[in-house]
């Protein structure tokens, strides 16, 4: 049965009819139209599909929409404020911490909640901390380095 | 997935009331979920505990801790109360899933699912926890009954965990490769009343007390007095990641790891 | 030249704006209006006759559309691009592969039927609900088991389940050679196969345009001219003038991508049946069963050595796995990407090698990453560490022994190859250094006082990239050319468009191929757009793998813009009256020999579309070249890897305590993103060697169908690698830009360097990938028993 779902995304409030069966996921790449949060997996290990609600980060294919009902999720569309990316984003620019682009998104928003929680993370923190991002591209070797920069550049 | 209702509780007796016949309770979802996204389960409803403010949260009681149900493991690692009275328990909740997984799976989901490879069902057993439910009070040794199999009853839900302080305890896993999940763990407590070994991940029936490390670890708390017992591979797991005896030897391995780092 | 943006700097990646916003499109991002959504039925079971299709009941379900079975579409069958000949000259055993199962299914996952419908989920409910009765045929999974008598049969037509029995070399010679060995070196190994994984699951959307008649497909491509030709020409015979192929932003490839799939074939046709564009998106548990694999070898070999360690011959014999269906390239991978490889970097004067291609009844095996070369590289290097082993000689002395100097080239090799240039003892006395090679025994000794044993290995690769001449590869079997082309649009304002046919999935041609323009035209790298993945818009093209985009793509990118500047002389002669061949072009700027005279090169692009002052008797208005770049030859590039590792002999636990990596890939465009391009390469190599492997039960379900059993190397598993191009660089002598293509180079040289440490360290001579920490456990007490002794 169809119901309405609202919460607030990257600063916007927002609503829309949905199963209870959708996930978050769904909701923000289908109904939302917001396509930089990907699905890389369906046994919830991949990350690329990771997101903020309340302020912490979560794997939006592991979740309702139904859940978020009335939470605050920032996606990757709304972490680069007026145009200027944000710290953690640049971080991954200068030091080539993408390749083929697909887990990145899921890659940032992990290391932006990783920052939150530990602002000086060594690199053995940091590849700990990405248990649950998957990249096949970079070997990781430089998405660390990124992200030992972006904590930096954060602080 | 297939098509279900979704019901938010407002309280622990309308979640309990909801939860019956094919209705299930859905606390963080990291079990759950994926299972309903591979059709592998088909419930009528879901009633959601996430809205239940009673059950989250740590209170530090007489030396040890209760964790209510809807505690996640992200706030079980950070918490200074658990830190202090079991940092074993701590560490144990750090080392589950990934972050994002930690951040919305809680306790009471894992203690309720009961999955052969959880690292919770080992620290209940090992530390002599009392899962506290909506209708009574059960000791670990008899709640966890086999694979994905407990003692709670239909409309029955797990409000808290309790555990009491150990002497010394410490968990460690030996993570399978692939799923993260414990292809071997051992949780090793020193208590007053004794001590106790609880091995997850391994067994056939899920999470087991291995009472002839407890008998030789009660004598003598060192590593050392492990050497002499045999680990038997039977009615323990053997699939592609690890055969029976090896996942034997790596009992005794990581209970003699347990045993020294335990503090 | 601006400075810093040109060949040879680490130019910061112009796609990464997009794709660190979330703004990058790939296939799943697109939606087209009235879009319907397909499921595929796939079937349960490794080998059985399908008996009955019952759609009744799913037709009557909300929402669904239609359910197409075999019946429904007969059409052409997927291609295979390479015909491999039997030593005896007969062709191989090439069976039909329907895009939608006829009558027999042969692998898990082999598609039964599709069912379409307005939503995802009510096209899931309805596949759930399709009647399919199988009658259950018995399956064959195992290389060797294939090949022994009884075998189930995959194919009727196929004896013995064997596709080709082919051979490389001088047999004779061969055995000439082992008759007068002092030693003989030999192994038996299997190179494990692999699900490559990239992150973006395939997809892939149909579309007709009912008033043109166009065809449309959308997806998840690393060649979308090479899906044209071979789903238009092949399987639905729809005429390249009306079938556009677009693979948008491709989230990660390796070869999983290069391929011709059914699901393309399957949303192409169902759309034009439906009217309404058809889209399919892989669940990742359907990635594990559909995407093609990699390697599978089972492989015996023998090297002949005389009393001072020179390689005297080598024979081969290999069983290689295809799977139940012959994918795009497949055939060519155990064969012609690998034989021809199994010269390495030695003088080894006779080879011999014999393959079997095998069909049976698991996924379909093709390219991975290196595709053969790392199976020739892994086979070749760890018999050389036999071999030292059984010579008591340090492993790198082995080697050294044994190199094509640098005087030999160019080295004609007993298997085909003829390599151009290279240095080997170059990127050996360089990575020994990095990994302080000298002070292993100390760090050996302070491991076992932890009590943990440690060890150390290298692996000195080679690899033919840029493929491929296409003279050699059609007179091999080839059924396509393997140039590739490119078209520079010089706009009137100065900026320039190119079209490429190279396509970037994550390898950042839209830097490097900017900076190539950059740099032969001096225009500022801004002004530079490189279009690709979309047949409506460049011309041709082979597409990406093979390590060939920079060394072919950017070839023909150079070829274009050298007839650009050529065109510019003419018009700059013109606007400065004098004669073409005094006029120079540097920095971009048309100058007059001996006089101040200068044209910019955008004045020149303006008078080229404002034809006001023009030799128009002479030239055509306009600048915009084409040109197709065919090689004269493969490129080599070469390295070598070490690998220094510490294991834990009470848990089999390995930590990879370093990784070098010294590389030859000739002259470097980028060398951030060639780096990056290591560190994928060198992961994927070591999640091969430590981590990684499919395994399917003896009734051919597959084990590994998700990442709780498949597993996927994490950021925890590795260290940070140690990267570095050789001090002493061997440009490629056939192509204008010298390079030699890098992407493959760390998922070929890896697996050899790591596993020679693990062997290193516990004391065998061979143990067969992944060191999964039960097997290392298992050969560690082995270990310890015999130090016991």
């Amino acid at each position: 049965m169809p119901t309405t779902v609202s919460m607030t995304v990257n600063g916007k409030k927002v609503s829309g009819s949905v199963e209870p069966r959708t996930l978050l996921v769904q909701f923000i790449r289908e109904t939302l139209g917001l396509t930089g949060t990907h699905v890389g997996c369906d046994t919830s290990q991949c990350g690329t599909c990771v997101v903020h609600v309340d302020g912490k980060s979560v794997k939006s294919c592991t979740m309702l929409a139904v859940q978020a009902e009335g939470s605050d999720v920032l996606t990757i569309e709304g972490l680069a404020k007026d145009g200027k990316l944000h710290p953690m984003q640049e971080a991954f620019r200068e030091h080539h911490g993408l390749q083929c682009g697909f887990c990145t998104p899921g890659m940032v928003m992990s290391a932006v909640d990783l920052v939150k929680n530990n602002k000086n993370p060594s690199e053995h923190e940091i590849r700990d901390w990405l248990e649950g991002n998957l990249c096949r591209c970079t070997g990781y070797h430089n998405i660390v380095k990124a992200i030992a920069a972006g904590a930096k550049a954060m602080a | 997935m297939y098509s279900f209702d979704y019901q938010k509780a407002g309280s622990v007796a309308d979640a309990a009331k909801a939860a019956t016949g094919e209705a299930k309770l859905v606390a963080g979802g990291m079990t759950l979920i994926p299972t309903l996204k591979l059709r592998l389960a088909q419930p009528s409803k879901l009633v959601d505990l996430g809205g239940i403010r009673d059950l989250v949260g740590i209170k530090a009681e007489g030396g040890g801790v209760t964790i209510g149900a809807m505690t996640t493991h992200a706030a079980v690692a950070k918490s200074a109360d658990v830190k202090k009275a079991i940092p074993a328990l701590a560490v144990l909740a750090e080392g589950i899933g990934d972050p994002a997984v930690r951040n919305r799976g809680t306790i009471g989901g894992s203690v309720a699912n009961n999955d052969p490879a959880a690292d919770y069902p080992a620290a209940c057993v090992a530390l002599g926890a009392t899962i506290v439910t909506s209708k009574r009070k059960i000791a670990a040794d008899d709640f966890f009954k086999g694979l994905f199999e407990t003692a709670l009853e239909a409309g029955e839900v797990i409000t808290a965990v309790s555990f009491p302080a150990p002497e010394k305890a410490n968990y460690q896993k030996f993570r399978n490769p692939a799923s993260r999940y414990a292809l071997v763990g051992v949780f090793v407590a020193k208590t007053k009343g004794g001590v106790r070994v609880a091995v997850t991940g391994a067994g056939e029936g899920g999470v087991f007390r291995k009472k002839s490390f407890e008998a030789a670890l009660s004598k003598s708390f060192d590593a050392g007095a492990l050497d002499a017992v045999k680990v038997d591979a039977k009615g323990l797991n053997s699939d592609i990641h690890a055969s029976a005896d090896y996942r034997a030897h790596l009992i005794k391995v990581m209970a003699k790891r347990a045993v020294q780092a335990a503090r | 030249m601006p400075e810093g943006t040109g060949i040879g700097a680490s130019v910061r990646r112009r796609e990464d704006g997009r794709f660190l916003t979330g703004s990058g499109t790939y296939t799943d991002d697109i939606n087209r209006p009235g879009q319907t959504h397909a499921i595929m039925v796939r079937s349960p079971h490794a080998h059985a006759k399908i008996k009955k299709i019952d759609r009744a009941k799913t037709l009557k379900m909300p929402g669904v559309l239609a359910v197409y079975t075999g019946e429904d579409m007969k059409v052409g069958g997927l291609p295979c691009g390479w015909l491999v000949k039997n030593q005896d000259g007969s062709p191989m055993v090439e069976p039909p592969h329907p895009a939608l199962a006829q009558d027999f299914v042969r692998h898990v996952g082999d598609i039964v039927a599709v069912v379409i419908a307005e939503t995802k989920q009510q096209a899931r409910d309805g596949a759930d609900a399709l009647g399919v009765d199988y009658g259950v045929l018995p399956a064959v999974v195992d290389t060797r088991a294939a090949v022994k008598p009884g075998a189930p049969q995959v194919w009727e037509q196929a004896k013995g389940n064997i596709c080709y029995d082919w051979g490389l070399g001088d047999k004779a010679a061969v055995d000439a050679a082992f008759a007068k060995a002092h030693k003989v070196a030999k192994i038996d190994l299997v190179n494990n196969r692999l699900i490559p994984n990239a992150m973006e699951p395939r997809a892939a959307i149909g579309d007709f345009d009912r008033a043109t008649g166009e065809h449309t497909l959308y997806t998840t491509s690393q060649n979308p001219h090479v899906i044209r030709l071979l789903m238009g020409a092949f399987v639905l015979s729809i005429p390249e003038a009306k079938l556009r192929v677009v693979a948008p932003d491709v989230g990660g490839g390796f070869g999983s991508k290069i391929y011709h799939y059914a699901e393309e074939a399957i949303v192409t046709w169902a759309a034009a049946q439906l009217k309404k564009p058809v889209k399919w998106t892989a669940e990742r548990s359907e990635s594990f069963m559909s995407d093609a694999h990699g390697r599978d070898h089972a492989t015996h070999a023998e090297l002949a050595l005389d009393k001072d360690g020179k390689f005297l011959a080598l024979k081969v014999e290999t069983l290689a796995n295809m799977g139940a269906y012959l994918s795009t390239f497949s055939t060519c991978v155990p064969t012609y990407l690998y034989a021809t490889l199994l010269a390495g970097v030695y003088t080894t004067p006779a080879i011999f090698a014999n393959v079997k291609a095998v069909f049976t009844n698991t996924v379909p095996v093709d390219a991975y990453r290196g595709a053969g070369r790392p199976e020739a590289t892994f086979l070749l290097e760890r018999v050389v560490d036999v071999a030292a082993r059984e010579m008591k000689m340090d492993p790198a002395e082995i080697r050294r022994k044994n190199f094509i100097q640098p005087s030999q080239f160019p080295y004609q090799t007993p298997v085909a190859l003829q390599y151009d240039t290279g240095n080997y003892g170059a990127t050996l006395d360089m990575a020994m250094k990095m990994a302080d090679y000298k002070g292993f025994a100390a760090r050996k000794d302070a491991s076992a006082k932890k009590g943990k044993l440690r060890g150390i290995g290298m692996a000195c690769y080679i690899e033919a990239c840029g493929i491929a001449p296409s003279a050699v590869v059609g007179s091999l079997g080839a059924r396509a050319g393997l140039y590739e082309c490119a078209n520079v649009r010089v706009h009137p304002t100065g900026s320039v468009s190119v079209f490429t046919g190279s396509h970037a999935h994550g390898q950042g041609h839209e830097t490097t191929f900017a900076q190539v323009v950059a740099d032969k035209l001096g225009i500022p790298i801004e002004q530079v757009d490189i279009v690709h993945g979309d047949t409506g818009k460049i011309p041709f093209g082979m597409g990406t793998y093979g390590s060939r985009s920079i060394a072919v793509g950017g070839a023909a990118l150079v070829k274009a813009l050298d007839k650009i500047v050529a065109k510019g002389k003419k018009i700059a002669a013109h606007l400065m009256e004098a004669s073409e061949k005094d006029v120079e072009f540097k920095d971009g700027k048309f100058t007059v020999a001996g006089t101040d005279k200068s044209k910019a090169f955008g004045e020149v692009a303006l008078t080229a579309y404002v034809p006001h002052n023009y030799p128009i008797t002479e030239l055509e208005p306009g600048l915009e070249e084409q040109a197709f770049y065919d090689p004269l030859n493969f490129t080599y590039p070469s390295g070598c890897y070490i690998a220094e590792v510490e294991v834990d002999k009470e848990t089999g636990s390995i930590e990879i305590a370093r990784f070098v990596a010294s590389d030859d890939f000739g002259k470097i465009i980028n060398p951030m993103i060639v780096e990056g391009q290591v560190h994928g390469g060198v992961a994927q190599g070591l999640g091969q060697a430590l981590l990684e492997n499919c395994v399917y039960d003896k009734d051919g379900q597959l084990l590994t169908g998700s990442y709780n059993d498949y597993c996927m190397p994490r950021a925890d598993d590795l260290p940070s690698f140690e990267v570095q191009h050789t001090d002493k660089p061997t440009p490629c002598t056939h192509n204008p830009l010298g390079v030699k293509g890098c992407g493959e180079a760390g998922a070929i040289g890896a697996p050899a360097a790591f596993m020679n440490a693990v062997c290193n360290a516990l004391g065998v001579a061979h143990l067969d990938m992944p060191a999964t920490s039960e097997k290392v456990w298992r050969a560690a007490n082995a270990h310890m028993a015999r130090a016991a002794e």
